[in-house]
């Protein structure tokens, strides 16, 4: 009896049962196949009654019309849902457990989120709609602002842009705006080794030349390097706080003092917001702008791959240039969005526009929820929480994963470690693999880039305690296992839907669409 | 709070590992100054879920939605009857909260819909391939015209006026910083596109042309002449296409010759909402597929030999290339791709023919109701499910009017291009599945009444 599991089964019961059985039909019991829609699909078949077509097309659109019926198959409402129900079993997800992704904040999605966001009165609403008819989704975006300009600190917000990344484009073209306002002409941004791929990204999109700053061996900026560039050259420096590594810039204020007084501007990434909300606010610490990704902190779903939603919040300096539609709620009270028609009187400065409509108001409606839900007492035991799982999370596993910023004290709601320790052969990818087959989701891996062999835990202020523990000893021993040279941890994961796949053969020879 | 779980018992027990007196020092990396005292000063408190449900239900019923009155709004956003399939299978909580697969072997559901969804997207388009998806149409737009500068190595679009001022408008706020010229123009109150306008714009100096299709007006550009204009001076053809449903109806701009083909695919099983989310579409040729943004996923077999997906051509993307990469674009749209190819799947090629078909024979029915109403033209030679009529007077008015009375009549050009006053008596309509014939009646009865004055006082 003494080795069975928390579950109750006997670990060995467990050993390659899945995989050693063969069946007729390719299915496993609950494990289940699924055929693409093009071989599934008969050509006429259609899952939707529509009525007969009434009348002749419109003689001036003939000569437009499609030669024959675009080359797709159709099925049935039981096939469809039926394929689908099929194929999400094949997907690991927050509601079956941990989804530790460090950098993505994969917390429990309030129900409540999607239940409002469905009301017929946000749902079914065009975004072109007179706005005397929309005064409450305008309210929404209003309402959402006041928390996030409060939660931050900071002066004003721009709501539209439509995830994290676009964010970040909407912040560097308010800073380039602002220094063209100037006259200053700027032409460098400084984004440190340890950043999130999209920063660099976004500052050459904005047009921008991008430089890298090093990190000091404690894993954050370094500030004697970072002050030693600054010039007439940079525009502003991009930092990420708390950082990539899961640690508080401890001299963002004097990087941001620094920026400024070399007539630069601070972007702060605002991707690890969940780790300070409610606790920090951001406009304290001297920054001019900063995302706030709506499906990490404020929890909207992210929806295998989105969408997101990055509102921005921004310093005084920068709040005239930011982009339409712009929400404001005016001195008597009164919601609104400018548009271009009102921009010349009532928001001169703005940048531009970044897309069609007012940004993601499906997700504007989730977040106010979670945020009304939480309360400022609530966001503040958020906070909190996710850093006590995060340092759980390193002190549980310290012993047998090397934490490369462990020793110099907490760390913030992330816990990183590195590869150092593992048998010769064996690698990060492996122990992430090996946690597949022990039923979680691995951790975010080989990022951030300046730790070797990166695995970097987000465990969320939504897991429970009970739920780390079982992940914490999944973790060690799969540690303990690379650390030993255990050969049968270089096949894993051998549980899941498929094992490893070929990522180099769909590189060389990419099959991008089923063929015709 | 219902969503934390820890006790304060476990809270403790947790610290006692940790080998801290407290949570506050786990934040001993934050300068005190900085750190609040208590909740943040000025805000309220946690709320039941009853609570919160009453209060964002009060903001809800503050809205008109397209229930409730006869709609008749598009201009780059349709309402399309959404299957209540799709809906509940995107709740599904392992599509809802799953995240970009990077682990391939447990989120195969993901990667295989996103393989179906750029099937159904290349197939609609006729392009060889598509990706995963982008923000919406309007940044699609702006990222196949940053494209079409990589593979021709040019910096200049010529933009067809009767792209959506919206996605002119976001290309050129780009634009401004990025160094790339946009030859932009104006619609004409015309019964045709203006092909040849733009085909005489385009010179050896032109990377795109880019031309939606169809136009904002609701008109049909000939994208086979403008694609040969285009080739011939060594130029692309960006097509835009922002109601898919059209595209049952039209034949699709990849066999007409266009190179990239985008759009906004928020018709097929994403409704409204506001404006977002919504959900880019974005094909192109096979030979210009290292140049495209945006996540691709691609077919592959495992270690057994099986058929699996992965996420492929990564080294175009941020997370390997940083400042190198095509575009800057993380987190896109998966939620969205999902319902629509549900939607798609639904529906079958046949099925969205005919859909466009019901579409179209509406849009008629509009039209020829609207063409009644005294001092009202139709503009359009060639419509698909939206046109444009002049109005004897500023048509943003009329619209207003028209809300008073409870019926949402269309978009109005003044709306769209508030400093052409030359557009300002155009208005947008559009009319799908979901347009009864007693919403036309409405809309053709009210804005006769609301049209009476103004015409009977001006000239016949």
């Amino acid at each position: 009896m003494s080795a069975v599991n928390a579950a109750g089964w006997r670990p060995e019961m467990s050993q390659g049962s899945a995989q050693g059985a063969v069946t007729a039909s390719g299915d496993k019991g609950l494990m289940l196949e699924e055929a693409l829609i093009f071989e599934l699909g008969r050509p006429g078949t259609c899952g939707v009654d529509i009525d007969e077509p009434e009348g002749a097309v419109l003689p001036g659109l003939e000569k437009f019309l499609r030669a024959s019926a675009p080359d797709l198959p159709g099925l049935t409402e039981p096939e469809t849902v039926r394929h689908y129900t099929r194929l999400s079993r094949q997907n690991y997800a927050i509601d079956l457990g941990p989804f530790p992704l460090g950098s993505c904040t994969m917390k429990h999605n309030p129900r409540l989120n999607e239940k409002v966001a469905r009301l017929p009165g946000f749902a079914d609403v065009h975004p072109l709609q007179p706005q005397q008819t929309v005064r409450g989704a305008v309210e929404v975006i209003v309402q959402l602002a006041d928390w996030l300009v409060t939660l931050t600190g900071m002066h004003a917000v721009a709501m539209t842009p439509k995830a994290g990344a676009h964010g970040e484009l909407c912040g560097l073209l308010c800073i380039r705006a602002a220094l063209e306002a100037r006259g200053d002409k700027r032409e460098v941004i400084l984004v440190p080794e340890s950043a999130h791929g999209t920063n660099p990204a976004t500052a050459a999109f904005a047009g921008y030349r991008v430089e890298n700053i090093p990190a000091t061996a404690d894993g954050r900026v370094d500030l004697a390097a970072l002050t030693a560039r600054l010039g007439p050259d940079v525009a502003a420096v991009m930092i990420t706080n708390p950082n990539t590594c899961g640690l508080f810039e401890r001299d963002m204020k004097a990087i941001a003092d620094a920026v400024h007084a070399a007539g630069g501007l601070v972007y702060c990434d605002g991707a690890n917001f969940n780790a300070i909300v409610g606790k920090v606010r951001p406009g304290d610490l001297g920054i001019d702008a900063m995302h706030i990704n709506l499906h990490k902190t404020f929890s909207t779903p992210h929806g295998g791959g989105g969408p997101g939603s990055g509102p921005v919040v921004l310093s005084e300096a920068l709040a005239p240039f930011a982009p339409l539609p712009y929400a404001e709620r005016t001195a008597e009270g009164y919601c609104r969005l400018i548009e271009e028609e009102d921009a010349g009187t009532d928001h001169p400065h703005a940048f531009g526009r970044m897309s069609a409509f007012h940004g993601q108001m499906g997700m504007f409606t989730r977040a106010l929820t979670y945020i009304l839900s939480h309360g400022a007492d609530g966001l503040r035991q958020v906070s909190e929480d996710a850093v006590l799982n995060a340092n759980y999370v390193l002190r549980s596993l310290e012993d047998v994963l090397d934490a490369p910023f462990g020793k110099a004290g907490p760390c913030m709601h992330e816990a990183l470690f590195s590869d150092v320790g593992l048998a010769e052969g064996f690698t990060t990818l492996d122990i992430a693999k090996g946690l597949i087959d022990e039923g979680f989701h691995p951790m975010t891996v080989y990022f951030p880039l300046v730790v070797h062999g990166a695995m970097l835990v987000e465990p969320t202020e939504t897991e429970s305690k009970a739920g780390l523990d079982r992940f914490i000893a999944s973790l060690r021993s799969l540690a303990e296992r690379a650390r030993a040279g255990d050969a049968a941890l270089k096949a894993a994961p051998v549980l899941a839907p498929r094992r490893r796949l070929d990522e180099t053969l769909a590189a060389r020879k990419p099959v991008l669409v089923h063929p015709a | 709070m219902r969503y934390l779980p820890l006790t304060p018992a476990e809270r403790a027990e947790m610290l006692g590992v940790i080998g801290a007196g407290s949570v506050e020092a786990l934040f001993e990396d934050v300068p005190a100054f900085a750190r609040l005292p208590g909740p943040v000063p000025g805000l309220p408190l946690h709320a039941s879920e009853m609570a919160v449900e009453r209060h964002m239900a009060r903001l809800a019923s503050a809205n008109l939605s397209a229930a409730e009155a006869p709609f008749f709004l598009g201009a780059g956003a349709y309402r399309h009857h959404i299957p209540a399939s799709v809906d509940h299978l995107i709740q599904r909580g392992e599509f809802l909260t799953a995240y970009t697969p990077y682990q391939p072997e447990i989120a195969q559901g993901t990667l295989q819909v996103l393989f179906e969804f750029q099937t159904q997207v290349a197939r609609l388009f006729g392009t060889d391939v598509a990706n995963a998806s982008m923000y919406d149409g309007s940044t699609a737009c702006w990222e196949a015209i940053a494209m079409a500068g990589r593979v021709t190595r040019r910096k200049k679009a010529v933009i067809s006026g009767g792209l959506h001022p919206h996605y002119i408008a976001t290309a050129a706020t780009m634009a401004r910083f990025t160094g790339d010229a946009l030859d932009t123009r104006l619609p004409d109150l015309a019964a045709e596109p203006d092909d040849a306008a733009v085909i005489a714009a385009i010179d050896g100096e032109t990377s795109c042309v880019v031309v939606q299709y169809p136009d904002v007006l609701g008109r049909v550009p000939d994208l086979a002449a403008i694609a040969a204009a285009a080739q011939a001076k060594g130029a692309l053809l960006i097509a835009v296409v922002t109601e898919p449903v059209a595209l049952g109806l039209i034949e699709a701009p990849g066999k007409l010759g266009a190179d990239i083909v985008v759009g906004e695919g928020q018709s097929l099983g994403v409704g409204l909402q506001f404006g977002g989310p919504y959900l880019g579409l974005f094909g192109c040729r096979d030979k210009f597929v290292r140049q495209m943004p945006g996540r691709l996923a691609g077919q592959t077999v495992d270690a057994d030999g099986k058929r699996g997906f992965v996420l492929t051509l990564s080294t175009r993307e941020q997370h390997i290339r940083r400042e190198k990469a095509t575009s800057n674009i993380c987190t896109n749209s998966g939620l969205c791709a999902l319902a629509f190819s549900i939607h798609m799947t639904l529906l079958g090629g046949e099925g969205l023919a005919k859909l466009a078909r019901v579409n179209h024979a509406a849009a008629r029915k509009t039209a020829d109701a609207l063409a009644k109403v005294p001092g009202v033209t139709l503009l359009n030679s060639a419509y698909v499910n939206e046109f444009t009529v002049i109005l004897p007077r500023d048509a943003r008015e009329v619209v207003r009017e028209l809300a008073e009375y409870g019926v949402l009549g269309g978009v109005s050009l003044g709306r769209l291009y508030p400093e052409a006053f030359a557009l300002h008596n155009g208005l947008v309509v559009t009319a799908t599945e979901t347009t009864s014939d007693d919403d036309i009646h409405a809309l053709a009865t009210v804005l006769t009444e609301l049209l009476a004055d103004t015409h009977e006082g001006s000239p016949t």
